[in-house]
């Protein structure tokens, strides 16, 4: 077990190098560099921001740009921000994770409250109009653009009803925080609430039609036993496979969210480094996601086998 | 062998299980009525199709419903109506009174619980143990049923296990109580030639130790003679014949017992070719009118089309379902 935690690390590494040469890459292609904003404040003697450019190094060729940049991670270095003058990359990621991990719980926790269930007993009444009822449901989660559901969510729910904020974390007190969470939260779990409730639905369905619960049946075991012992320890297998890869997007999945709702998470910093050339900060939030990503998916694939006995790592 | 001054143990009267799928209703189980004695394995044989299965799972009431659906008829276990109990009580019959063995041991135990868990959930069921005194049960149970080192293997899951293995836990669960009646539904079919025979003798076996009963439904005839008191022919959701086994063996009465007993290799026979019946069981959504045989049958006649020929008794203990052994004066 160890020692294949201890192989799957050390993929990460050139995984890990791989993607963050084709970000630079696609960084690279994008049209201009941090100071081409500037170049409109007629104030800026273009000689200067040419000084400048040579001084960042934005003026040598792409691969050394890449060495450069390779060489500050390399040292636990993630550089200073171009746009944010003055503050490093990782000084203005470790102010935005608090907000996006708070996000991404919440976020996680309205899924598994809404779409676990949900998805049980849908199966348990399959076709029946209780069934109908959460299958559209599912379709109507699944196809909702969500920078489209926060709009609504905001125009309904802030501004007519004025029930939850539209915007921003709060004062900070646990209460304001989760206060502010709800829409953003509920916005960016709609999607996932819908497969989890969907992917459920069809586990249980499968299962319940497998011969060890005829097994348990005969068995003389009452049907709550059946389906909530038998049946469902069987159905989340794969569900937990689901929550690994979850984890990552979500992390970086809520964007587009973050942008709606202005919410103060890495993923409208992420936004705010791309429009700006960042690539500093664009490089490091994308190391960031991709660790995130690749930890979920090791967390995922250890657990697979605490609860399915048949798999064995060696 | 039978008894027929004792009570029966099971008695099936009428049993009529439908499944209505779409518009059309499939007549699965139509009208079937046998009844098993105290210390003796009936044997329910049939071709793919012919309801065994479903009369089983019907006395079982694990019919998946809906599609299925249990019309008519009775169940009785001991004089006790088994159809009239609520789904509650009916949990207190599967698995203490009545156990069941499936035909796919690879698949029939839950893969995510060790041997051991799986063994103790009827004993803490039905017999209200402690879960500590039940798995110390159920090591004592694969004991019964032959495993060496059964106090490993209460701690193994079912993929650590052969085929042969799984069967043998599959009867040491559906034996856990002591039931009065075992239903083993296909139980070597899975499993290679040598390790059926131990299974047969196992089942055998332990039946005569606890003076239980077996109904047995298989479509290996093999089987059927190696173990059976009485066999009860199915065809399309109905008894053709019921018969002692050696009366069975020797003097098949129905056209269909003839063409299954035909259509047996024969180690000592010369013939090249395997006999077989022509055509398939019709669909139970589509039975023939009259005989559901006749369509497949070398002796059918004009009557045959007219009405189901009713199961009578030709001779003691033997009674079957065709127009040939009707009393029509004299004719055949």
């Amino acid at each position: 077990m160890y020692k294949y935690i201890l192989r799957r690390v050390l993929v990460f590494i050139p995984m890990l190098f791989l993607v963050t040469v084709i970000v630079f890459t696609l960084a690279m292609l994008a049209p201009g560099d941090p100071l081409t904003g500037q170049v409109l404040d007629p104030n800026i003697d273009p000689e200067v921001l040419e000084e400048r450019r040579d001084a960042l190094g934005l003026n040598d060729p792409p691969p050394v740009q890449y060495w450069n940049w390779l060489q500050e991670v390399g040292q636990g270095n993630l550089g200073d921000s171009l746009h944010y003058s003055g503050r490093t990359v990782e000084e203005l990621i470790l102010a935005r994770v608090p907000n996006t991990i708070n996000l991404a719980v919440f976020s996680l926790f309205v899924t598994i409250v809404v779409g676990l269930p949900l998805g049980i007993y849908s199966a348990r009444k399959q076709y029946t109009p209780a069934d109908y009822a959460a299958t559209t449901f599912g379709f109507f989660g699944l196809s909702m653009p969500n920078f489209f559901f926060g709009l609504i969510a905001i125009y309904v729910f802030a501004f007519q009803l004025g029930w939850f904020p539209a915007r921003g974390t709060g004062d900070g007190t646990l209460l304001s925080t989760i206060h502010h969470l709800v829409l953003p939260g509920i916005t960016l779990g709609l999607a996932s609430t819908a497969i989890y409730m969907r992917y459920i639905r069809s586990e249980v369905l499968d299962v319940m039609g497998s011969d060890y619960i005829r097994t348990a049946r005969a068995k003389g075991l009452t049907d709550g036993t059946v389906l909530y012992k038998h049946t469902l320890r069987n159905s989340l297998i794969p569900i937990i496979t689901l929550m690994g890869f979850e984890f990552g997007t979500l992390l970086s999945g809520a964007v587009v969210v973050e942008a709606v709702f202005s919410f103060p998470g890495m993923g409208q910093l992420f936004l705010t480094g791309i429009q700006n050339n960042d690539f500093p900060l664009i490089m490091g939030i994308n190391l960031v996601v991709g660790i995130t990503i690749l930890v979920g998916n090791l967390i995922a694939d250890i657990l697979y086998a605490v609860v399915d006995p048949r798999i064995r790592y060696d | 062998m039978s008894n027929e001054n004792n009570e029966a143990l099971l008695e099936v009267d009428n049993l009529k299980t439908f499944f209505y799928i779409d518009d059309k209703v499939a007549r699965a189980v139509d009208g079937v009525s046998f009844s098993v004695h105290r210390g003796e394995t009936v044997a329910l044989v049939g071709e793919s199709g012919s309801g065994k299965s479903i009369t089983s799972m019907s006395i079982m009431q694990l019919i998946p419903s809906p599609p299925g659906k249990i019309e008519e008829g009775s169940v009785k276990l001991e004089g006790k109506e088994l159809l009239k109990l609520s789904e509650r009580q009916m949990t207190k019959v599967r698995g203490n009174e009545i156990g069941m063995i499936f035909q796919e041991p690879m698949t029939s135990l839950n893969p995510v619980f060790t041997i051991g868990e799986q063994l103790a959930e009827p004993l803490v069921k039905h017999k209200g143990m402690k879960k500590k005194d039940a798995k110390a049960e159920a090591v004592k149970l694969l004991k019964r049923v032959g495993f060496p080192r059964a106090e490993e293997t209460v701690k193994e899951h079912p993929h650590q296990l052969s085929g042969g293995m799984r069967q043998r836990v599959m009867i040491a669960m559906a034996l856990a109580c002591d039931p009065k009646l075992l239903i083993a539904d296909e139980p070597t079919t899975a499993l290679d030639v040598t390790i059926q025979a131990q299974i047969l003798d196992l089942m055998q076996e332990i039946k005569e130790k606890y003076n239980s009963a077996i109904l047995m439904i298989t479509h290996d005839l093999g089987v059927v003679a190696e173990t059976a008191d009485r066999v009860l022919v199915m065809y399309g959701g109905q008894v053709v014949e019921n018969a002692p086994s050696k009366v069975l063996f020797t003097e098949p009465k129905h056209p269909y017992t003839e063409g299954l007993l035909d259509s047996m290799p024969d180690v000592g026979d010369e013939k090249e070719r395997l006999e077989s019946i022509k055509g398939t069981v019709p669909p139970a959504h589509n039975f023939p009118e009259g005989c559901r045989f006749a369509p497949r049958c070398k002796y059918a006649m004009k009557e045959c089309t007219e009405a189901v020929p009713e199961l009578r008794e030709i001779a003691p203990n033997h009674q079957v379902r065709c127009i040939l052994y009707e009393d029509r004066g004299g004719e055949k």
